[in-house]
């Protein structure tokens, strides 16, 4: 088949690209065609009969027939008619039909101005509703803290299970009843539990699923001022667009990157930013008086003091996996690259750089998230990833699909063809292997799933190394050897093997183990791909940003207990995160200034001497590099309140302040990235990453606001009526204003989507190259890791042995929760509420030895003669969890000193008190979304 | 030259000609001019036929508004209600175009014959909502958004609005 045709529309003749339906190629071609049930991402289905167009035999055909956009392809020579009466009748009377039983409810939806079914019958013109029955009626569920159901609105186009159940793996969303009845909702009121649910938010075409965070304080989309930011809620590195009002945010919706998360983000990414509102969040610089409370003073005298204290003795800085590559980069040079810490452990440290050398010598492809989507064979080696890196388990619920793909091709489906490629696949996946300490959940699209203590993954992954490379088998569980056979077998006959592995169970030799049999895999006929999560949304950025030599928390706390540190600066990170809670305890008892730069309050704040109010990722611009090792630029969406400052300027302030020669030229924030640049060599290209503060679109600079933002006269008129000027950015090249061009800017630079009819997130094709391809003004982000085809420098070492559980001994392991485990998404209150207790999970086997229940509570540790300091946490019973493995839930605040890979005795807590069942909350009252019934 | 002095004459004389004619100019503010019920002063928020308020939050006001001197933000009410948390006009920009009321969709905005809002301080032109809300219906005397939309609140359930069906029990097998 040619890879481009002709086809005529509306007697006219435009070139595309052939195998695409009609409708795909319409929005592409820019030509405005209603649709509900399609979406980018999902193909078609033909549900919902929006889309029609009249299609002619030939030029003498008069009559033609109605086909539908989705599920016509596009063939050489073929003739349309979008305009004509005959189309567009009929796809007002359909229009009409769907909106028969919708309620009058726009003026108090939550997705008025933003609809896509408003925009849809605006754009066919149906006005007056000719039935005059009843409208059908619907109760709506409690679906949690994140979604508000107003079942009324439904126009039955499938989205949402489409979504939810074939995209996303969910089960707890489905379609009921029939005819008129159908419902979308769960069997029953509760949480969903899928942890991609709020993207529903987004994909339903009316107001059926709402932000519930949203709808409680309600703002429409054209009132909200927003910009591009990076999600700091885990490493892949999601684009967000976050939406503010009156000092507020109000949302994060999903902000497009063909290459990253595309159309959907998780729940963390689009719920925990909330944080950024909490009333807790520093103001004031605050100063430590002797009594211990904290004295707010101005900037000024806090700069002074900052510069003061610089000045005295040794200094030393801890810079923070959570900040951007800027504010790290000006804090090494204020204290010196010897006296900088990126801010891990010892562990962590190693761990992260480990990642990143095997990352940086091995010659085999990083793959993007788009291209994980392109694997045909899988091993998960460690790691729970829809728990550590979410965004990346929904890319492999879709790479598993490409075995569907693949038989849907020999039969002469097209990809867009979703419920014949689904009919025909049936159960059939690509081939995904998990070995993890426990069950994961991705396990229901797994081929084999292997539970296994983290030293005997790295032992599996070894074996399969050697398997591979036909060398002798190192010493595994003989039951393994036929899992190594079939696995090694089905990565060598793939032509694109992707190997996951990370940090995330705190073990050097999983990592070694997983660079080793890439190195083998990739001798071998085929293009491996290799993704290694980190823990942090910069983590990659520290390790890229210091040596791998550099002092870590505990270098710094051991030169502090020998007096060898005067004054300490630390940057957005909380240490008692890091280390165990006694070590930074002593470290900072012996350091006379401890000076902290953070946006919410933590233990360490609490510890300082000095505490500098900064701006949160999405209150300052800044560079993080994801887990792949794209650098991409977050910029502000609202001019920080009170007195924060971005951390990058107090650290230069203070810089400037002690008049250091290398911050001579420095005055804007890309001076900063440059001087990065400059200094770094792996961080070279990260100015690259969106264009400078110069840049303007057409001579004029890029609005936050759209051009219908409301209130401006009168929403400080309380304050004062005489209005001040916009506040100006000097640091980008946004404004604060609604004046300006978002049109064709580059991609990194796109504030918001919205185009003349189209006023839901659905007018992103208007945006797009073509529907699905990159925007048009380029991909946001620069790739900093160029594989370099080096061999490695030397085998990495795999320390690995078997495990033999020791009597009444368990190995700590952690368990990542997608909603908890990360530091600041755990403070929204939506996530907390989520994220539930802290809970310790062992073996049934384990928990009969020690006499113990689900629910019942076990003193960690061997000390526990004083019950009132010894940590005592729930069990959970997890049969999946492998034997001698302790789970942890971590990152909670109660397990923060657990250290994963310690053994630790556990005993029961006989004065341990039941937790009472939790009761399922119902939307009864306003205060909880406002659904009464 | 004889051209200019005519026309100089003519127009003396057609000035003179007005000294007889009847003056328009009203004694404003001793004496006031008739204004229609429907004339466009200021606005008002009106409360619906049961007493509540009408104003649902719902921004069309705002958006409507040509010199943006609409502020508000939305609240949820115990009972289910949307509500203004604050509702704000800065009557010192507004021009009195009547937008906002013709944006109102539960007739909640309404503008009256009044326009005199003489202040020596400027700031006392900014009207919250208590400075707009009156206790009664004003031009639309039956009007309640709430028994049209299908959204429930307290005291009406679904399938209890206007032309609405009882809500349908997926669980019944009947056609």
């Amino acid at each position: 088949m040619a890879d481009r045709v002709t086809i005529h529309i509306d007697g006219k003749a435009y070139q595309v690209k052939s195998g695409e339906n009609l409708l795909q190629t319409c929005l592409s071609l820019g030509l405005d065609l209603p649709y509900f049930c399609w979406h980018p991402a999902m193909g078609s289905v033909g549900a919902c009969r929006q889309c029609a167009l009249v299609q002619y035999q030939n030029e003498e055909d008069q009559h033609g027939r109605i086909v539908m956009g989705c599920m016509t392809p596009v063939t050489d020579g073929a003739i349309f008619s979008l305009q004509g009466d005959k189309a567009s009748e009929f796809r007002e009377t359909i229009v009409e039909s769907l909106m028969l039983n919708h309620p009058h409810d726009c003026p108090v939806c939550a997705e008025g101005g933003e609809c896509h079914l408003q925009d849809m019958t605006v754009m066919t013109g149906h006005r007056d509703r000719h039935y005059r029955g009843l409208k059908n009626t619907h109760r709506n569920q409690y679906l949690g803290p994140l979604i508000h159901h107003e079942m009324n609105r439904c126009i039955t186009c499938y989205r949402c299970t489409r979504f939810y159940r074939d995209y996303a793996g969910g089960t707890d969303l489905a379609a009921m009843a029939a005819h008129d009845h159908v419902y979308f909702g769960r069997h029953q009121e509760g949480v969903l539990e899928n942890e991609f649910s709020g993207n529903l938010v987004e994909v339903c075409p009316t107001g059926v699923f709402t932000d519930k965070s949203l709808v409680n304080e309600y703002t429409r989309k054209w009132d909200l001022q927003s910009a591009p930011s990076v999600c700091t809620g885990c490493a892949v590195g999601c684009n967000t667009l976050p939406g503010e009002r009156y000092g507020k945010l109000k949302r994060v919706h999903n902000r497009y990157n063909t290459e990253v998360n595309g159309y959907f983000i998780c729940d963390r990414g689009r719920y925990g930013p909330s944080y950024v509102n909490l009333p807790e969040r520093l103001d004031y610089a605050g100063l430590r008086q002797p009594d211990g409370l904290y004295n707010a003073i101005d900037q000024s005298q806090a700069l002074q003091y900052l510069t003061e204290a610089c000045q005295k003795g040794h200094v030393a800085g801890i810079g923070s996996p959570r900040a951007s590559v800027e504010s790290n980069f000006l804090l090494r040079t204020l204290v010196g690259a010897d006296n900088f810490s990126s801010g891990f452990s010892n562990k962590e440290h190693d761990l992260v750089n480990l990642a990143l050398s095997i990352q940086q010598q091995s010659h085999v492809l990083i793959p993007s998230v788009k291209q994980i989507e392109t694997a045909d064979a899988v091993l998960i080696l460690g790691e729970d990833i829809t728990n550590t890196a979410p965004r990346i388990a929904l890319a492999l619920r879709q790479t598993v699909r490409n075995k569907a793909y693949e038989l849907g091709t020999e039969i002469g489906l097209e990809h867009w063809q979703d419920a014949a490629i689904r009919n025909l696949a049936q159960d059939q996946r690509s081939p995904l292997f998990i070995a993890a300490v426990a069950d994961t959940r991705l396990d229901d699209v797994a081929q084999q799933i292997l539970h296994m203590a983290p030293d005997d993954i790295a032992l599996f992954a070894d074996a399969l190394a050697c398997y591979i490379a036909n060398e002798k088998l190192p010493d595994i569980n003989e039951n393994l050897i036929s899992s190594v056979e079939t696995i090694a077998k089905t990565l060598l006959q793939a032509k694109r093997p992707l190997i996951v592995s990370g940090t995330s169970c705190y073990n050097a030799s999983v990592i070694s183990a997983t660079g080793k049999l890439i190195e083998k895999l990739n001798s071998e006929n085929c293009e491996p791909m290799l993704s290694m999560i980190v823990p942090e949304a910069n983590s990659l950025g520290q390790a890229m940003l210091t040596t791998r030599d550099a002092p870590t928390i505990d270098t710094l706390a051991a030169l502090a207990i020998a007096g060898k540190i005067n004054t300490l600066i630390v940057l957005e990170n909380d240490l008692y995160r890091r280390c165990h809670s006694s070590s930074i305890d002593n470290m900072l008892e012996h350091i006379d200034n401890v000076i902290v730069i953070d946006y919410v309050d933590t233990a360490t704040t609490s510890a300082s001497s000095l505490v500098l109010p900064s701006a949160t990722a999405i209150e300052s611009e800044g560079t993080l590099i994801s887990m792949e090792g794209r650098a991409q630029r977050h910029f502000p969406v609202f001019e920080p309140k009170a007195e924060r400052l971005a951390s990058w300027q107090w650290l230069l302030h203070c810089m400037k302040a002690l008049g250091r020669a290398e911050t001579e030229h420095i005055h804007y924030f890309d001076d900063v990235t440059r001087a990065c640049a400059a200094n770094i060599s792996s961080l070279e290209h990260i100015v690259n990453a969106a264009p400078s503060h110069l840049y303007r679109n057409h001579g004029v600079k890029i609005p936050r606001q759209p051009h219908r933002y409301s209130g401006r006269t009168a929403m400080r008129a309380n304050i004062s009526v005489h209005e001040p000027k916009q506040p100006v950015d000097q640091e980008s090249a946004l404004a604060y204003t609604m004046e300006g061009l978002n049109q064709s800017q580059p991609g990194a630079l796109l504030p918001y989507v919205w185009s003349p009819g189209w006023n839901s997130n659905q007018s992103l094709h208007k945006f797009q190259s073509e529907v699905s391809g990159p925007l048009k003004g380029g991909t946001a982000g620069v790739r900093l890791i160029k594989t370099d085809h080096q061999l490695l420098d030397s085998e990495p070492a795999i320390k690995s042995k078997k495990i033999t559980p020791a009597d009444g001994q368990w190995l700590l392991v952690p368990r990542h929760k997608i909603f908890g485990s990360d530091e600041l998404s755990a403070l929204s209150p939506a996530i907390a509420e989520l994220a539930g207790h802290a809970y310790i999970e062992i073996n049934p086997a384990d928990a009969q030895s020690l006499n113990v229940n689900e629910g019942d509570g076990v003193f960690i540790g061997d000390d526990h003669t004083n019950d009132s300091h010894q940590l005592s946490l729930e069990v959970h019973i997890n049969s999946n969890i492998a034997e001698g493995c302790a789970g942890f839930s971590f990152g909670f605040n109660d397990t923060l000193n657990l250290i994963p890979g310690e053994f630790v005795s556990l005993t029961k807590n006989p004065n341990w008190q039941r937790r009472q069942a939790d009761t399922i909350a119902t939307d009864g009252g306003g205060s909880n979304g406002g659904s009464y019934g | 030259m004889l051209n200019s002095l005519r026309s100089q004459l003519t127009t003396l004389w057609t000035i003179l000609q007005h000294s007889f004619t009847k003056s328009e100019t009203v004694e404003y503010p001793e004496q006031k001019p008739y204004l229609a019920p429907r004339y466009r002063g200021r606005i008002v928020l009106t409360k619906d036929p049961d007493g509540e308020e009408r104003c649902v939050a719902c921004n069309l006001c705002a958006v409507a508004c040509p010199v943006d001197c609409i502020a508000l933000q939305q609240g949820v009410k115990e009972d289910g209600r949307w509500y203004p948390q604050f509702f704000r006009i800065n009557f010192s920009r507004c021009i009195m175009c009547g937008m906002c009321e013709e944006a109102c969709p539960t007739n909640a905005i309404q503008l009256t014959p009044d326009f005199e809002m003489c202040e020596y301080d400027r700031q006392n032109m900014v009207y919250e909502k208590e400075h707009l809300q009156i206790e009664g219906t004003g031009k639309y005397h039956d009007y309640n958004f709430y028994r049209v939309s299908g959204l429930a609140i307290k005291g009406k359930d679904k399938g209890q609005a206007q032309n609405e069906a009882q809500p349908i029990d997926v669980k019944s097998l009947l056609p």
